[in-house]
């Protein structure tokens, strides 16, 4: 299974496990069952059934392009980190 | 993509033609946004706040439009409400409420320059005076400027609807909270030997680029209209001034002028919408021209902010924990760099045991905007002269102690993902290796210090097209701003992939129509992703000619191999030049494309050596010598690469030492012009040494790294430390100008004096 590095602040929906196994072949798969299993992370990462413009995604070491239709793989690390601008 | 080209095959990367928009430049003839002009041209001004905080009662522009030549006046009335929230606007997450209420306040003024309407007239004189015949009527609130003002209980409240996720319903200043954690933080402490904790403060400043914002806006009768302007990013000007002016996005171009500086300070719009409504309401084109005021006061400088930081090592030096809190003022509307400046702050280090609490905090200054690796600079002010006095603490060496801790591929970065393939440690080993640092400083006053950065890049999304010429030259067609010389590196990537010379292909930085989506000029992406983007367009083009080459000898396409602008399968051989002449016949126009989102974008590291001269009578602070070493992956263009590196370091060298910008208790912005707001010039800084390492970025096609914002980041911690190796004291805020610098010098004198007391009594 796919495993989400959960971030520290949203440990709290976890009860405190920081590596939650998933199941899912894409992103939107995947917060759908963390959203079963743990309610709160929707309402986290999503905004208008998309991901919210200040969250990235980053699978396996690649940053997610795709939003939630990104895919995922068997053995896949998520992170689900701030979004990052820059400056020239 | 293709592979990875062999780097040792590169004949027009890495080297070193004239840029291609230089004769332009040099002559004047290149157009600025204040150069556009047309017929019947109205001329725009600005009203602004006198106040850091007020509520607006009433605003009355009779007056004002009365005066003879005066088309129209604006004010918030005049646009849209926006909604209240994030959303995806342009090239970065943007609240549209905020951004429209900073570009025209409505209900309050929240900074000294906040804009509260605007003027239209035939002369820019005119517009000047009629400005100051509108009447406002406030009702002046208590200002909260600094982050601990902000966040303290019974602060003012800023913004009365801003309320974050932990405090529920309360109105609060705090826009945000971040947290990174890993490992044990109190079991990490428990094992290190030595443990330093200390505070800092950094000034908010600005991004100083030489130009001022600019616009100019024609609006049609057909309901199309047009915007001239100074952009880093002519596609986010186009989505963000639509939404504030409330016109269909689509139904605007923007056309990008050539730029006189951005630093990230033009990511986003001033008064690209108004210009533009003050032309609808108008019917004449509108032209703004911000005054450096206005740039001081009202245009996005980067934040000021507290950190608190404390990390511990063992004695062989090997670090076992860190624990940071940090505070980022993000001027009047939510969203200062604190979350990268979270992930920086220790990127650099591998730390077993950390913790990082990050908070956005409204203020009553300017919104910030981006500025060189926003948010790393300040946050590597503070862990990188904690590193600095843990190396002092066990006896090694400052460059040894970062290679012990240094992060590598595989390691964890702050948010989690592990590194690729990274060039830390490289640019320690270059720094150690250097002339500069084997060399031997001496004298009284004198120090040397070393510190290290770490920025993200960002990939986005990027379009290019390469059109082939009968001659077999190539018009380069692409939609990034060309800030820093990318107009000539893109052409190189070009020549490169066809096998001419980079001379050949002609550069054009394209308007929103005609080419296809491109995001800013910015996070150091343009080399990186425009680059691919023209590498793989070169190579769509490249594709063509063998097809066609195909076709004629009746070959297959896979069979033709196309080396150095020579088409060839056997004993069959044709030039790029010979086919191209052939196009019409051929098939018809060859033109490649390509339109991009980058995955897999390379991060880059920085090691910047300062040495100074402290003169302790004064605490003017000289910087002797400066080397930057920066892991660029691939370097297209080596000057263009080591002015980025040279300009980097001069701008963290200001900050280190002057710039700040300087409120009165009533919250007025008291250096509102470059003779107060102090920049480094030439003759403060010495020519600044570059080591460009090279460690190719997996993933892209020429191996090239972002280059733009790192160099920056390093060298206020570098100058504390060479401060604190000359003087003995270590500074910890910014800027170490000369009356902070000489307090503290004073102070430690002082000390030193009652100790000798003590001692003879």
């Amino acid at each position: 299974m796919a495993t989400v590095v959960v971030p520290a602040l949203l440990r709290k929906l976890t009860n405190g496990v920081e590596r939650v196994p998933v199941s899912g072949r894409t992103i939107g798969q995947v917060i759908d069952d963390l959203e079963r299993r743990f309610p709160g992370f929707r309402e986290q990462l999503l905004q208008n059934g998309d991901l919210k413009p200040s969250v990235a995604v980053s699978i396996d070491g690649e940053m997610g392009t795709g939003g939630l239709l990104d895919r995922v793989r068997e053995n896949s690390e998520i992170f689900f980190i701030p979004a990052i601008g820059g400056g020239t | 993509m293709a592979a990875a080209t062999d780097e040792r095959n590169f004949k027009v990367i890495g080297t070193r033609p004239i840029r291609h928009d230089g004769v332009d430049k040099v002559t004047g003839r290149a157009r600025y946004g204040a150069d556009y002009a047309f017929p019947d041209m109205l001329h725009g001004k600005m009203l602004r706040s006198p106040y850091a905080h007020a509520r607006i009662k009433s605003i009355k522009v009779d007056k004002a439009l009365a005066l003879p030549g005066v088309k129209a006046v604006v004010t918030s009335a005049d646009f849209p409400e926006l909604p209240d929230k994030m959303e995806a606007a342009g090239e970065a997450p943007v609240n549209l409420a905020h951004l429209s209420e900073n570009l025209m306040a409505r209900d309050k003024v929240l900074y000294d320059g906040h804009a509260i309407a605007a003027v239209a007239a035939t002369s820019p004189h005119i517009a000047e005076e009629a400005v100051k015949l509108i009447e406002v009527e406030y009702e002046v609130l208590p200002p909260a400027m600094t982050v601990e003002d902000a966040m303290k209980p019974g602060a003012p409240i800023i913004n009365p609807k801003l309320r974050n996720k932990e405090e529920g319903d309360k109105p609060t200043n705090v826009a945000a909270h971040i947290q990174f954690k890993r490992g044990a933080v109190e079991a990490g402490f428990k094992e290190a030997d030595f443990i330093v904790e200390r505070e800092f403060r950094t000034a908010m400043v600005h991004q100083g680029y030489l130009e001022p914002h600019n616009a100019v806006a024609i609006y049609n009768a057909d309901g199309k209209s047009t915007i001239y302007t100074s952009t880093q990013g002519s596609f986010a000007v186009r989505a963000l001034a639509s939404a504030v002016a409330g016109v269909p996005e689509t139904s605007l171009k923007v056309v990008p002028a050539e730029i006189g500086g951005g630093f990230g300070g033009k990511l986003t719009i001033y008064l690209d919408p108004i210009a533009l409504v003050l032309s609808k309401k108008t019917g004449h084109p509108v032209k703004m021209v911000m005054s450096r005021a206005d740039v001081l006061r009202a245009t996005g400088p980067t934040s000021g902010s507290t950190i608190r930081c404390k990390m511990g090592c063992t004695r062989d030096g090997k670090l076992t924990a860190a624990e940071i809190w940090m505070a980022y003022e993000a001027g009047a509307y939510p969203g200062s760099p604190v979350g990268a400046g979270a992930m920086t702050i220790i990127a650099p280090y591998n730390i077993p045991n950390m913790i990082i609490d990050a908070y956005d905090v409204v203020v009553n200054r300017p919104k910030t905007a981006a500025y060189r690796a926003p948010g790393a600079t300040n946050a590597a002010m503070a862990s990188e002269t904690i590193i600095d006095e843990l190396a002092e603490k066990c006896g090694i060496d400052p460059i040894e102690f970062r290679l012990k801790n240094a992060v590598k591929e595989g390691d964890p970065q702050t948010a989690g993902p592990p590194y690729k393939r990274i060039g830390f440690i490289e640019t320690l080993e270059a720094i150690k290796n250097s002339p500069h640092y084997k060399s031997k400083l001496e004298g009284p006053n004198r120090g040397r210090g070393v510190a290290s950065g770490f920025w993200f890049n960002v990939g986005m999304n990027s379009s290019a097209v390469v059109n082939l010429n009968a001659d077999a030259t190539a018009s380069l067609v692409i939609g990034s701003v060309d800030v820093g010389g990318t107009r000539a590196a893109q052409a190189m990537v070009a020549a490169e992939v066809l096998g001419i010379k980079a001379e050949d292909v002609r550069p054009s930085v394209a308007d929103t129509d005609t080419i296809g989506y491109t995001d800013m000029t910015g996070g150091s992406r343009t080399a990186v992703t425009t680059g691919a983007a023209v590498f793989m367009a070169a190579e769509d083009a490249v594709r063509q000619l063998k097809e066609r080459a195909a076709k004629r000898w009746e070959v297959k396409p896979e069979e033709v191999a196309y080396q150095d602008g020579v088409l060839s399968c056997g004993d069959k051989r044709m030039t790029i030049k010979e086919m191209a002449a052939q196009f019409a016949r051929t098939g018809g126009p060859i033109s490649g494309r390509a339109s991009i989102n980058l995955r897999s974008v390379g991060p880059s590291f920085a090691t910047v050596c300062v040495d100074v001269e402290v003169d302790t009578d004064t605490g003017k602070v000289k910087i002797l010598r400066a080397t930057c070493a920066q892991d660029v992956g691939k370097a297209l263009h080596p000057s263009y690469v080591e002015g980025q590196m040279q300009g980097g370091t001069a701008q963290g060298i200001g900050w280190a030492l002057n710039e700040e910008y300087v409120y009165d208790d009533r919250g007025n912005l008291r250096n509102f012009g470059l003779l107060d707001y102090r920049m480094p010039t030439c003759l403060d800084l010495p020519q600044i040494e570059t080591i460009i390492v090279e460690v190719p970025a997996p993933g892209h096609p020429i191996g090239s790294r972002g280059v733009g914002e790192v160099n920056i980041v390093p060298p206020p911690a570098a100058v504390a430390n060479a401060i604190a190796r000359a003087t003995g004291v270590r500074m910890t805020e910014l800027p170490m100008s000369p009356p902070r610098l000489l307090k503290a010098l004073l102070k430690k004198r002082g000390s030193a004096d009652t100790q000798v007391a003590a001692a003879g009594r």
